[in-house]
């Protein structure tokens, strides 16, 4: 299969600025009519320009479609992007978050109104709390990070509570670099520890790093390099040992839905990435949700609200009542338009469903793992005598070595292909990492498709590598000059117009 | 059978497993130590068919009154705005719905111009030179920035208005305590609300990294003072935050205009649905002062050329802020971020221009400049509470004795109105008082059916 | 110098040691550069302590400098590096060992930065690649983009302890190596980028750390520098020992009895950085932090700082005492300080 990317160009750019079009007096959307009433705003506080781009409908509606030409997602085409779980978004959860009945109610609407949004968080939160194995689940968190200050808050909460001042979060050197940035923000000291051979937790080396003054350690599991920490329950022990939490990063839940639960291996504290493992969309970078989940000791710390059922009454209803509380880390409660595509998800999959999801997931990253183990320029660094789970890491050092040619190269050959490439250079404890998740929404056909494609970049890296080091030539523009744009960074309209004038 | 989701049948799967010698699934997940290992299936509800999700959930979400089918008066961080039709079928293209953030910029221009027209877009608003390409919200935006704040100047206190929101305070007190900076409230101005400057200059010293207010602030009122707030905190090296609802900047003087160093923001009502208070989209953005840009958090995308330096193209800038390069020096541990909320925002705000958001923002001052005039007439109402210019927000008092404000609204529900958000708990200080919000949604005739419900529920002579 | 298409091109050099040693990996890191397909200009010295290796690999070099072939001296190095700093070259990539590098220190000091190929012999100084293709790869990128330069130690035979039948190494100056920043985020805390920053940090840590009346001896080292200069003590010493206390400096350059002295009986810490290019903590260049000074401070009173550049170079640690029982107390994990409230559990071997 061929691919080109649409390309809308005109002399120095692609699609022109949105700045750059339109007339003075067009506009795209008009307005119902004002009632003649008095506004007391003095002159002073009015203000005298703006400068918006002023265009028709039609003008704004071919802008926008020429840009999203020149962009890829997951309803384009591969998207093996490792830890991200770019699986297919199911477009029944679009018409649902959409209804007027969800899109417009207001949450400090009077709650017998909104009973059906009550239900539908409260239900949402049973069945992530089953599918982790955790007592109560908080909602409130815009995507995974957002989870992760929270998490941090709530283990300092529970700590607090118990007279202690503990400052240490220990993480893995393979750890995504929000759980690092997250523990930083909630005022913890970091302490990193390293991976052994086989690329999991190096236990000597956590022993000696956790100690009293140990809140918590984060863990992913499946962890970055796609390998079960199968050492969790050891892990669990030395960190209870000390009087630390056990804090589970959900990234890679797909790798073990309904097969085991976080709760189960020991984990206090679990965030949830709605938007990777429960099928909401990406948005190209969000909106997302990062619902996090606890175990009974720490109920009592979620952010309020927290939506309760009174059976007596037989109504749902927003408790304010929590004193111990950490209070509130978002306004209102959590993305619910990503909730109401989540709760559906769900409720589509059933329980066996969930399951099939992650055998799938985890069959397909093996699958590519066997299939290109075969293929000369790529090998896995750490050992590999046992499967991966629903991904997996190889590092392209041997085709660095043998040719000359880096990960980053075959990233962007690979756009050539049609396929968006996998995650590189992380996690950072492998060379030349390609980090690849095709998750349970790909067929087989797309998979050997893959294979092919990484395969015949290889033949290339070592025949003609001239034509790899040129890519990506079939996307809408070639490689950009990144060093420039942060060295000398033109970040808006007015600077570029700055700029400009200036030249 | 397979399930749509699922492309590989039972057979594929067997064929996969042949193809690379494993003799099973169960082979797959044998690293599972036994002990944590399912040995039954997840309690969940059994799988729908999507005919029976779809009745499920509409079922389940008929319960809500839509304020489309009542007349509603909430706003309060976020607000109710007419979404033209061509925003939502744009941002549901799939190329942007369905995409990841932008890493490889080659194929993602798309999404990395509509973000750059929209930090663009929001500078034009705000009167600022750079913005970044979306935080969570309103609320999050206000933590991020005292620590910005915090991290520019070197200082620990952070100076708010004791009338800003107390959910947005609640966070921020959240985002101060790591690195153990000390948000203070001043003091307000009794009749008009406003902050009390003599108060501010009282509070401020070389200890304070900022100064912050909202414009309109929380309960509605303008704050008349802004310029000499800017001059005071600048006078002793404080930055200067002004947290905004953007609809208003089509009328108002923009932030940048009277002194903010840094422009936070709900940009909800730029082209999104209020959706039971999520997606939000915080906004973001900052002077062009390098010792800003070092420690402005999110992603933020730039303009820049081919590698031949022939043509225009964007990409992601000044990465080694964000937390996957610098992982807890970060600026910030904000990686998903409301991308597609922040294109909404962009389409929305070319479709309206400059004279529609004007005309927009004046609609909404004049229909709360009307509601203030029909509810303040009634005996046992006061409104405005404040003696100050409002924008399209205000707090009406009950001054009806015994007349609690729960009591008032409920009796307003019962004529079909969603009335304002009580504030007593908030501010107890003001008595039976709810925050009232006026948008293009709101015909005349809503707003008189209003007055007449409230006139009923006070139980008075008009 | 700018290339003419922007690629920058620029100069570089290449040199041997005194003594010819494995001309092959200098020829090895040389022809990474062609086959990078770099741009820029070679300058070189004669014959084996350079030209030659550049035909070899095929490279058009510009000669300078006069030598008499197969009797190359120190001196001749030093010479060569005056020479090539004159001509403005942005990098010196040399092929040699330890004694090459303190020449071209001595000759260049800090003026312009040093590359090092490992040729085999001993390289106690952490100014080497890890392998000969690595220098080629990291000078040609530091040619072409620039890349952020560290400080590495520049070492030698302890005369006296190899006397003592016993392998140690002197600290004799510092270096400035250009360093691949993917190889600092491959283990990876939070780094600037810069090694100064990220020292500045771990100094700011540090001072927060540090307690009224205790005395702290500091190790020789850029990374213990910037903690004295965190505490506003600019004349630390570089390559010695110095005392601190309530935040003066108390002593400079001290020696294990001068320490014993200031210890004894007291509440002390030790701040000590890797040395060298197998990163040694104590032992080979911490030399008057002897086994005594340890145990009359404490094993748990030893707090390492490094940088995570310094530990990109060296991920793991040694100890060499002298007394090998107290080297095997420090086996194994240790919390190393690696930024602002940030550290790293570290092995040492």
């Amino acid at each position: 299969m061929n691919y080109q990317q649409a390309r809308w160009a005109s002399k120095e750019c692609l699609e022109p600025l949105v700045f750059e079009l339109g007339k003075a007096g067009r506009r795209g959307a008009t307005l119902p009519p004002k009632i003649p009433a008095g506004v007391k705003i003095p002159e002073s506080l009015i203000r005298k320009e703006l400068e918006l781009p002023e265009l028709s409908e039609p003008e704004i509606v071919r802008h926008y479609t020429r840009l999203s030409q020149m962009n890829y997602g997951v309803d384009s085409g591969f998207y093996p992007l490792g830890s991200c779980t770019m699986k297919y978004n199911p477009k029944i959860s679009e018409e649902l978050a959409a209804l007027e009945t969800a899109a417009c109610i207001h949450p400090y609407q009077a709650e017998e109104t909104v009973q059906g949004a009550l239900e539908l968080m409260y239900k949402l939160e049973r069945h992530l709390a089953e599918i982790a194995g955790v007592a109560r689940v908080c909602l409130h968190p815009s995507a995974g990070a957002h989870g992760e200050f929270l998490g941090m808050l709530l283990a300092r909460a529970y700590h607090k509570s118990k007279g202690k001042e503990r400052t240490e979060v220990v993480v893995p050197d393979s750890a995504h670099g929000t759980n690092f940035a997250s523990a930083a923000m909630a005022g913890y000291n970091v302490v990193v520890v390293p991976s052994n051979a086989r690329g999991r937790v190096d236990i000597e080396a956590l022993r000696k790093a956790v100690s009293k003054r140990t809140a918590a350690l984060m863990l992913t599991n499946p962890n970055t390099l796609g390998l079960f920490e199968d050492e969790i329950l050891e892990i669990a022990e030395i960190v209870h040992g000390v009087g630390g939490l056990l804090y589970y990063d959900g990234a890679n839940l797909n790798g073990i839905l309904g097969k085991t639960r976080p709760g189960d291996m020991g984990f206090d504290i679990v965030h949830f990435n709605l938007h990777k493992t429960f099928a909401t969309p990406h948005g190209g970078g969000g909106p997302g949700a990062g619902p996090v989940g606890v175990t009974r000791k720490l109920e009592k710390f979620l952010p309020m609200p927290v939506v309760e059922f009174d059976p007596k009454r037989k109504r749902y209803r927003l408790d304010y009542d929590r004193p111990q509380s950490v209070g509130k880390i978002k306004g209102f409660y959590g993305n619910f338009g990503v909730l109401v595509k989540a709760y559906a998800y769900i409720m589509q999959m059933g329980a066996q469903g969930l399951r099939e999801v992650t055998e799938a997931a985890v069959l397909n990253a093996n699958y590519i793992m066997r299939k290109l183990l075969d293929v000369e320029g790529y090998e896995i660094k750490f050992d590999q005598s046992g499967p991966c789970k629903h991904e997996v890491v190889f590092s392209a050092e041997p085709m660095k070595n043998k040719w000359g040619v880096k990960a980053h190269f075959v990233a962007k050959r690979l756009l050539d292909f049609g396929m968006h490439s996998p995650t590189y250079y992380f996690p950072p404890i492998v060379p030349e990492a390609l980090m690849i998740e095709p998750t349970e929404t790909e067929p087989k056909e797309e998979l050997d498709r893959f294979i092919a494609a990484l395969k015949e970049i290889a033949d290339e890296a070592k025949t003609n590598p001239e034509k790899l080091l040129g890519a990506p030539t079939a996307t809408a523009i070639g490689r950009l000059d990144e060093t420039k744009a942060s060295r000398e960074p033109i970040l808006s309209w007015r600077a570029y117009k700055k700029r400009v004038a200036h030249a | 059978m397979g399930h749509p989701y699922i492309p590989n049948t039972a057979e594929t799967r067997q064929q996969m497993l042949r193809e690379i010698g494993v003799a099973s699934i169960d082979e797959l997940f044998v690293d599972i130590p036994k002990k944590i290992r399912l040995t039954h299936e997840l309690n969940l509800p059994q799988a729908m068919s999507e005919l029976e999700v779809k009745r499920h959930v509409q079922a389940m979400l008929s319960k809500n009154k839509p304020f489309t089918q009542m007349p509603s008066f909430l706003g309060g961080g976020v607000w109710p705005h007419h979404v033209p039709a061509h925003v939502r079928s744009l941002v549901q293209r799939s190329e942007f719905l369905t995409a990841y953030t932008p890493y490889q910029p080659e194929v993602s221009q798309g999404m990395l111009q509509a973000l750059f027209e929209y930090q663009s877009l929001i500078c034009e608003l705000t009167a600022m030179d750079v913005a970044n390409a979306s935080m969570y919200d309103w609320a999050t935006a206000v933590g991020e920035a005292a620590l910005m704040c915090a991290r520019v100047t070197g200082r620990r206190k952070v100076l708010v208005p004791e009338l800003m929101s107390s959910e947005r305070y609640a966070v921020l007190q959240n985002y101060a305590a790591g690195p153990g900076l000390e948000p203070v409230k001043l003091d307000y101005d009794w009749s008009t609300g406003q902050l009390d400057l003599s108060k501010l200059r009282a509070g401020l010293n070389e200890d304070v990294a900022c100064v912050y207010v909202e414009n309109p602030s929380y309960l509605g009122f303008l704050e008349t003072g802004v310029d000499e707030i800017a001059d005071a905190a600048h006078k002793v090296g404080a930055l200067f935050v002004v947290g905004v609802n953007p609809i208003s900047l089509g009328l108002l003087k923009a932030p940048g205009d009277y002194g903010a160093d840094i422009v936070v923001g709900e940009g909800q009502p730029l082209g999104n649905p209020v959706s039971f208070g999520g997606p939000t989209l915080g906004l973001f953005a900052c002077r062009d002062d390098p010792k800003l840009l070092r420690q402005i958090p999110g992603r933020i995308i730039g303009m820049t050329t081919t590698l031949d330096g022939k043509a225009r193209g964007y990409t992601m800038v000044l990465q080694t802020r964000e937390q996957h390069i610098r992982r807890e020096r970060a600026t910030s541990n904000i990686c998903s971020n409301e991308a597609l909320c922040a294109v909404a925002a962009a389409i929305y705000l070319t479709s309206l221009g400059p004279r529609g958001l004007r005309e927009l923002a004046e609609i909404c001052a004049a229909n709360a400049s009307y509601a203030i005039e029909k509810l303040g007439a009634i005996d046992g109402l006061e409104a405005p509470i404040f003696n100050a210019p409002h924008f399209n927000e205000f707090a009406l008092r009950c001054t009806q004795p015994k007349l609690k404000i729960e009591k008032f609204n409920a009796a307003l529900l019962k004529q079909g109105i969603q009335g304002g958000k009580p504030i007593r708990k908030e501010f107890p200080e003001f008595g039976e008082t709810a925050l009232l919000c006026l948008t293009e949604l709101h015909t005349k005739a809503d707003i008189d059916r209003l007055a007449d419900a409230a006139a009923k529920a006070v139980g008075a002579k008009r | 110098m700018k290339g003419t298409d922007g690629t920058g091109v620029v100069e570089k050099a290449l040199e041997l040691g005194a003594k010819p040693v494995s001309p092959g990996r200098a020829v090895d890191a040389l022809r990474v550069l062609k086959r990078l397909k770099l741009e820029f200009e070679l300058i070189t010295y004669p014959a084996e302590m350079g030209a030659d290796e550049a035909r070899e690999a095929g490279i058009e070099g510009r000669t300078i400098g006069k030598i008499v072939s197969k009797k190359t001296t120190a001196e001749d190095t030093k010479q060569a590096a005056r020479g090539m700093l004159a001509e403005g070259v942005e990098l010196i990539l040399f092929a040699g060992g330890d004694g090459t590098a303190i020449d071209l220190i001595d000759a260049v000091g800090t003026r312009v930065p040093l590359l090092g190929v490992p040729t085999g012999v001993k390289m106690h100084s952490a100014v080497f690649a890890n392998t000969p293709e690595a220098a080629g790869e990291v000078a040609a990128r530091f040619l072409r983009e620039g890349l952020p330069l560290r400080e590495a130690e520049v070492m030698d035979i302890d005369e006296e302890a190899y006397r003592q039948n016993r392998l140690s190494a002197k600290l004799k100056g510092f270096a400035k190596v250009p360093y691949e920043p993917a190889m600092v985020q491959a283990t990876k805390e939070a780094s600037t980028g810069y090694e100064l920053a990220d020292q500045k940090a771990i100094a700011r840590w540090v001072f927060e750390l540090m307690e009224k009346g205790r005395i702290y001896v500091l190790g020789p080292g850029t990374t213990t520098r910037a903690v004295a200069e965190e505490l506003g003590i600019y004349d630390s010493t570089l390559l010695g020992v110095d005392l601190i206390k309530n935040y003066k400096l108390v002593a400079k350059d001290v020696n294990e009895e001068q320490i014993l002295q200031a210890v004894g009986g007291k509440l002390a810490t030790i701040i000590v950085s890797p040395i060298g290019r197998q990163g040694f903590i104590l032992g080979r260049g911490n030399q008057q932090i002897s086994p005594e000074v340890v145990m009359e401070v404490g094993k748990e009173n030893i707090l390492v700082i490094a940088a995570p550049q310094k530990l990109s170079s060296t991920p793991t640690l040694k100890v060499d005492t002298g007394d090998t029982k107290l080297d095997e107390v420090f086996r194994g994990y240790i919390k190393v300080i690696t930024g602002y409230r940030q550290s790293r559990m570290v092995k040492i071997i």
